[in-house]
């Protein structure tokens, strides 16, 4: 073989190497620049998202308010909805996950590179789907959960409703490749030595989600697929004139929709119990514990769909069953909180902003989850069912969930991703401004809800008692929007002001710590072995990311190379060459979109056009060049 | 057997890193990403096809009190299905020996069984659109009510799983005859057989709740 020993780091540099500049975030297949690009496209998003709840807060902030007409009221509230599930909420945890489920079990990439480019212009292309019905002034408008009989063609013939079956297929694509491709990384590319009960908390979460992707968005496709096929084909799936049934929509629709709160918050409580050991300096209390809780979480979720339709006529003893799984289901979830509080008791908590926004999270997620068990009991439901109440309690389980954890996983990881220190005296201004603006905003829902203000209202009568609590609402979003927006700034500044942050700026356990700030392309000088479930604690040669040969570290130069380990114990099996930096995924996904553009505005020569361009993308990527093992 | 012991290869390996240590460059199976790529695949796809499937017996259950199938429309009649069956289920033999087949690196039997996995459900495929859905609509249509819908929906998307399948064929077959897969490398034969084991297995279902599941 061959005999010019070249620096080894050298040649790493050569094989990773990705162009810079700006043609390079097209073509890209790196997963930390795919990361980034999920965050800041999902946070954007979220922004997006944010507007539309502060135009509807401003519209209920009195009673008999005008600011907005109710067709465009509609349309906020279905698109705000639709927005912070489908483009914040789940492309955001793929971002975290795409940038460092492959550091974390110390490998060179995803498994898939190109599917995983390819994931990200779909999420991208189906929100711009998604938004441009706003500039045509017909936005989806019948609710993000978009019943039938509401939303058929009849009772919405504007192709708002088009929009919405379409763009939940067209996401759904993205999730479900992004899902098997954590799915295989997790279980695959694992560092040699990460047996499974050495894989980090956030790891088991994000396996979690994605193995509840992949059984619970199906539904969700066949229900918009037969919602487009009754209204743009006339089939009679939902038409109870014609043999069809109304509630069959419902039924499908919550057989994803219930599972999917779970696919947003595992992950986030993946971040929860990724943060809390760095800064109360011990492991994980009940690590076995936390990783049967999110498994069984993932698990029970399928069984509880029909608890959001309590009110529907089904028949007693369904109901019954369900309500018992769904007080069933609480029991993981208070297995994970005592952990927590267990291991923040048993340590020495340090209250950096990380941390902060952790124990606000286990804050707020307690009182969503006590209104959580409350529905639960079916008269309680019956009697709540569509009023505030619901709104409150889904805000603070998945505003709780998600933004907390979020936020804390930004202050907590940005450094890594981005090399920048973030300011910790506005990272607590910022803490404690969404803290007050998000009870202010959510907490007198409930008792809106419980005076009788149903949801989605487009106005209501003063003397009803709702007026002070929308009024405080009203007052507390935008002081949620404030405490957002200070960290965002605060980003901005550590970009360019910031201090440069060392390879483990909080003395942190997972993999990684052990690589520079940012990472470099190829992450790791050495595929490291590992020994322990807290490897950069246990093991003080990872540190520089250069594991010597001696110590277990694998070079794995000439080439642009990773290791395929087996699935239980982490033995190295073979070497797996990976794809390099390509545009195929973006043309592919071009063409998707002018397709359903084209199936949208019945413009079948758009559609047609789009569907070659998928087809030229589709074999330009599979097109051998001999050396890949994905073609 | 075409292949004696002195043409297999040994497996091409490369230097990890690690003291001594040599791993194979070439995956197949379980080693390879793509195979447990395409079982996520399958999984999901699963879901897709038990979705449709419990629509169907939800609104049989749910409105078909007066009879299934409702509003006259004859039960299905099952011979011409039958034959079609036939013809898909065996086109998983010819399939399975090619895969089996280029594990000990044999080309021949590898494309003869490509092609004829390619031509039984290509066959099946005709004879779903030029013979069974012309006859089935003299009777009923999609837009008829709800089982008409079900009824095209389910075969219908069925059928697209086919021209997927035979897509993916063509494609195997185009890199069987650039003589890109040996003993070792076939990771993509493999993952063309799992895809089309599946359809023929989904099939089952399909057969069982459209055209069996009414006479019941």
């Amino acid at each position: 073989m061959a005999t010019v020993t070249t620096d080894p780091l050298e040649e790493l540099e050569q094989s990773w190497y990705e162009p810079p500049g700006l043609i390079s975030w097209f073509t890209t297949v790196d997963h930390k620049r795919i990361g980034m690009k999920y965050l800041v496209t999902a946070l954007a998003f979220f922004v997006f998202g944010g507007i539309e709840s502060l135009i509807i807060r401003a519209q209920l902030g009195g009673p008999e308010l005008h600011l907005i007409s109710p067709e465009a009221y509609n349309q906020l509230f279905s698109m705000h909805g639709v927005t912070m599930m489908f483009l914040f909420a789940m492309p955001v945890l793929s971002g975290f996950g795409n940038f460092f489920v492959p550091l974390m079990v110390g490998t060179r990439d995803m498994a898939f590179p190109r599917l995983n480019a390819f994931g990200y212009w779909v999420f991208l292309a189906a929100g711009i789907f998604l938004y441009s019905a706003f500039l045509i002034g017909r936005a989806p408008d019948a609710g993000w959960f978009g019943y039938t009989p509401l939303s058929d063609g009849k009772f919405s013939p504007g192709i708002n409703i088009d929009f919405y079956a379409l763009g939940l297929i067209f996401t759904a694509i993205s999730s479900t490749g992004g899902a098997i491709n954590f799915i295989v990384t997790i279980l695959k590319m694992r560092a040699p030595g990460m047996s499974i009960n050495r894989i980090p908390i956030f790891v088991w979460g994000e396996l979690a989600m994605s193995l509840a992707i992949v059984f619970a968005l199906p539904p969700l496709t066949v229900a918009c697929t037969l919602l487009e096929l009754q209204r743009r084909f006339g089939f009679h799936f939902f038409d109870s004139g014609k043999g069809g049934d109304p509630l069959l929509w419902q039924h499908l629709f919550w057989i994803f929709g219930h599972p999917e709160v779970y696919i947003i918050v595992l992950p986030a409580l993946g971040v929860v119990s990724a943060i809390i050991p760095t800064f109360v300096r011990r492991r994980m209390v009940g690590y076995t514990w936390i990783v049967v809780a999110e498994m069984a979480t993932a698990l029970i979720g399928f069984g509880v769909w029909t608890h959001h339709m309590f009110v529907t006529g089904l028949p007693q003893v369904a109901l019954s069953f369900v309500s018992l799984v769904s007080f069933m289901i609480t029991i993981p979830s208070g297995v994970q909180i005592f952990a927590w509080v267990a291991t923040l008791i048993a340590g020495r908590p340090v209250l950096r902003t990380p941390l902060l926004f952790v124990i606000g999270f286990i804050l707020v997620f307690v009182l969503g989850g006590l209104s959580g068990v409350m529905f639960a009991a079916i008269p309680f439901d019956a009697q709540v069912h569509d009023s505030y109440f619901v709104v409150a309690h889904f805000h603070y389980v998945m505003v709780g969930a998600v933004i907390f954890p979020l936020f804390g996983a930004l202050y907590y990881w940005l450094p890594k991703m981005t090399g920048k220190l973030m300011s910790e005296r506005w990272g607590k201004a910022s803490f404690w401004t969404i803290f007050v603006g998000f009870n202010l905003a959510f907490f007198p829902m409930h008792i809106a809800g419980i005076l009788g203000q149903p949801r989605r209202t487009y106005t209501y009568q003063a003397g009803l008692g709702w007026t002070a609590p929308n009024l405080i609402e009203t007052v507390g979003s935008f002081l949620l929007a404030l405490g957002i927006l200070i960290t965002f700034v605060n980003w901005v500044w550590s970009l360019r002001r910031g201090p440069r942050a060392p390879n483990d700026p909080w003395g942190g356990d997972t993999l990684e710590w052990a690589t520079s700030s940012p990472p470099p392309e190829y992450n790791f000088a050495a595929v490291p072995t590992v020994r322990s479930l807290e490897p950069v604690w246990d093991q003080p040669e990872l540190r520089d990311g250069a594991q010597p040969p001696d110590q277990g570290g694998r070079a794995l130069v000439g080439g642009h190379l990773t290791l395929s380990t087996s699935m239980l114990d982490g033995t190295p099996r073979a070497v797996i060459p990976m794809p390099h930096a390509t545009a195929w995924p973006l043309v592919a996904t071009a063409g998707l979109l002018f397709g359903f553009w084209g199936v949208v505005f019945g413009a079948w020569l758009l559609g047609g056009a789009g569907a070659l361009l998928f087809a030229a993308g589709m074999i330009g990527w599979h097109w051998p060049k001999g050396e890949t093992q994905e073609g | 057997m075409t292949t004696t012991a002195h043409e297999m290869s040994t497996i091409p390996t490369v230097p990890t890193g690690a003291p001594g240590e040599r791993l194979p460059i070439v995956a197949s199976g379980p080693d390879s990403f793509g195979w447990w790529g395409m079982w996520g695949l399958i999984a999901t796809e699963a879901m897709l096809f038990g979705s449709l499937l419990a629509s169907y017996f939800y609104l049989r259950f749910q409105t078909g009190a007066g009879g299934w199938p409702p509003d006259g429309i004859h039960k299905p009649e099952l011979v011409l299905p039958l034959i079609m069956s036939a013809i898909l289920w065996s086109s998983s033999i010819p399939v399975h020996i090619a895969d089996r087949a280029i594990r000990r690196g044999n080309q021949g039997l590898l494309r003869f069984g490509l092609l004829a996995g390619f031509l039984l459900g290509a066959t099946f495929l005709g004879m779903q659109l030029l013979v069974e859905y012309p006859k089935s609509l003299t009777e009923f249509h999609p837009t008829t009510n709800a089982y008409g819908s079900l009824f095209f929906t389910i075969t219908g998307f069925h059928g697209f799983h086919v021209v997927v399948g035979l897509l993916i064929s063509l494609w195997t077959q185009m890199r069987a005859w650039q003589g890109a897969f040996g003993e070792h490398r076939h990771v993509t034969v493999q993952n063309f057989a799992m895809y089309w084991h599946f359809v023929d297995v989904v099939w089952v279902l399909v057969l069982f709740t459209v055209y069996l599941s009414p006479h019941f």
